[in-house]
């Protein structure tokens, strides 16, 4: 069998796929219970009867949990049931604690919708979305002994605190289509996913913290023939690739899994259906357990949970506070903002397009919120190793330091200090200026005296001024600033100088 | 003609993680096989116009607030368990199975 590459399984086959997506909410209680939902707690303190499957302990509908997966169904342009119930998925596995799962089977709360996605080059690609249910978390097991991985462990160890976290489990259609750019929409449509679901505020959508987690199906079809329609070429045998949790590991896993079918099938091998593992590091999969085991979860409908029969005006009223689509609301921020490709993919990548805006909401130009989030902020953030949005200022507070640069109160130079002061907690930046005397000095007499002592002090170069040679200004102005720490006005000092030199400027 | 064969509740047995010999499978399968027949005659009663029920009380929507309340401590969540390690449940090896 010889190692084939993404691109020439493409050019043999037409990919098929699916994504299902988990996104974790970030409710204050867990699905069913009282249990606080936050991460990193101490194991087994954020545990009740009802998350540790106690007999007897009675499950309840956490109703911010439906209102979020009913905003995250109409954002994927679902139907929302009128009436859904939640089911039993049975499995036997240490991380959960009753031996099932609530989750929900033949009537999920939202169904049949559609996401259109945009590719890097402004292509849409439109995906059909079959479902999405609520369910719930499993607790995390540590595998003790051996390698640390499951295999050859001794025994595991299990930690039910994000046992019962409320997840919304999205699911695709069958995805047809794309041909060689499969690898590409797939990674489009997660990062869609995350977007919409920060931009919904009902998940932190942080994929390496476990936020948003995707399995990814796929299957190759022989490419039709000249005068055969290719959506009447029945499917290929699918894998499905499991917690795939990053963008950039999307595409690799459907590069891997491409080739590595492609490579099975070119050499007379069958494809078998059956669930894999994704390893990061070598980019490769693994087969896991086998499909026909796995697939027994003899669902039923969960007696101690009530239907969920959401109000037609509730969902209507919940319609009203669907954001845009992200992508939509990008070409729109990148028109209204005159940003250029680059800026805006920049702004998108260093997650600071929520900022700019609301610094510009704040009265800041466009490009000046830009260069406040995307330099000196950003290059605080990556020191500090933290995300942008953590900083300790507010974008109030960088439209407010613009305004007073706007004003001429400050220079960028003394602004950037301002900025300091504000990241180290002294208060806005008007207070940092006035705390720490930072306005710009443009006091004509204190100015002219600067200057006179600068000269005094570098007597040649009023002689090269006067000769023609202007740019000997500069050394003036730099001692000039100096000696006002940075507050004197620049251009207001270089007028002194040529004043003083009588030249024009 | 029974509705469950002996090698269904092998299989259930298998899933349930029950071990059951032969005398038990024979001897269940034809216990099981009388229930699920009984329950079955249900359907023949009901007709296209009696929707299936999976609750029998005709209530919606009960949900509960999204307020957290106090949870267990972990020595009150781990005193159940036949054995512990570092604040977590300690279970045997795991073989065959992902995670």
């Amino acid at each position: 069998m010889t190692a084939l590459t993404y691109e020439q399984a493409m050019e043999q086959f037409d990919p098929v796929f699916g994504i299902e997506v988990h996104v974790e909410l970030n409710t204050a209680t867990k699905m069913f219970c009282g249990c606080a939902n936050e991460f990193g707690a101490e194991p087994n303190t954020q545990v009740c009867p009802v998350c540790l499957g106690l007999p007897g302990a009675m499950p309840v509908t956490n109703e911010k949990a439906v209102e979020s997966a009913i905003r995250l169904g109409l954002s994927l342009g679902c139907a929302i049931r009128e009436s859904s119930r939640f089911a039993r998925k049975n499995y036997f596995y240490p991380d959960l604690a009753k031996d099932y799962q609530i989750s929900q089977y033949d009537e999920p709360t939202c169904f049949e919708g559609s996401l259109d996605v945009v590719l890097d080059d402004g292509e849409v690609f439109t995906i059909g979305i079959e479902r999405a249910h609520m369910e719930e978390d499993a607790g995390k097991n540590t595998h003790k002994g051996g390698t640390g991985g499951i295999q050859g462990a001794d025994y595991s160890l299990v930690d039910y605190n994000r046992g019962g976290v409320p997840l919304v489990e999205i699911v695709t259609k069958p995805i047809t289509g794309a041909g060689a750019r499969t690898a590409e929409v797939a990674r489009a449509y997660v990062a869609t996913i995350r977007d919409i679901v920060k931009a919904l505020g009902i998940s932190d959508g942080r994929m390496e913290q476990g936020s948003v987690r995707a399995d990814v199906n796929l299957s190759l079809r022989p490419k039709a023939v000249a005068g055969e329609d290719q959506d009447a070429v029945p499917f290929g045998k699918r894998s499905e690739t499991k917690n795939v949790n990053s963008l950039r590991a999307i595409e690799r896993a459907i590069h891997h899994e491409a080739a590595r079918q492609a490579g099975l099938l070119l050499a007379g091998q069958p494809v078998v259906q059956e669930t894999r593992h994704w390893h990061e590091d070598t980019g490769s999969t693994t087969p896991g357990r086998s499909k026909e085991e796995a697939e027994d979860y003899r669902y039923f409908p969960e007696p101690d949970l009530l239907p969920v029969e959401p109000s037609r005006a509730w969902v209507e009223e919940l319609r009203g506070t669907i954001p845009e689509h992200p992508a939509k609301m990008r070409a729109r921020l990148k028109d209204e903002w005159g940003f250029s490709d680059t800026d805006m993919r920049d702004a998108v990548n260093a997650d600071a397009l929520d900022l700019i805006a609301a610094t510009v909401e704040a009265g800041a130009k466009p490009q000046a919120a830009r260069k406040w989030w995307m330099g000196e902020l950003a290059r605080t953030a990556n020191d500090r190793d933290v995300a942008l949005a953590s900083l300790p200022v507010t974008p109030a507070q960088v439209a407010e330091l613009q305004s007073l640069v706007d004003a001429g109160t400050i220079n960028d130079k003394l602004a950037r200090q301002a900025l300091e002061g504000v990241l180290a907690g002294e208060g806005s930046p008007r207070e940092v200026v006035e705390s720490r005397g930072l306005e710009v000095v443009s006091d004509d007499s204190a100015l002219e005296a600067a200057v006179d002592d600068a000269l005094a002090s570098q007597p040649d170069v009023l002689a090269k001024i006067q000769d023609g040679k202007i740019q000997a200004a500069g050394a003036i102005v730099g001692a000039v600033m100096k000696a006002t720490r940075g507050q004197a006005d620049a251009g207001r000092v270089r007028e002194i100088i040529l004043q003083r030199a009588g030249v024009d400027g | 003609m029974s509705s469950l064969e002996r090698a269904d509740v092998a299989r259930l047995a298998a899933l349930a993680r029950i071990d059951m010999t032969d005398d038990d499978l024979d001897r269940l399968s034809g216990q099981l096989a009388a229930i699920v027949d009984s329950v079955a005659k249900v359907a023949e009663v009901a007709g296209q116009d009696v929707p299936a029920t999976s609750h029998p009380i005709p209530m919606s929507n009960v949900h509960r607030p999204d307020e957290v309340r106090p949870s267990l401590s972990q020595d009150a969540a781990l005193s159940g368990a036949p054995e512990a390690e570092d604040g977590r449940f300690r279970v045997p090896q795991i073989l065959g199975e992902e995670a």
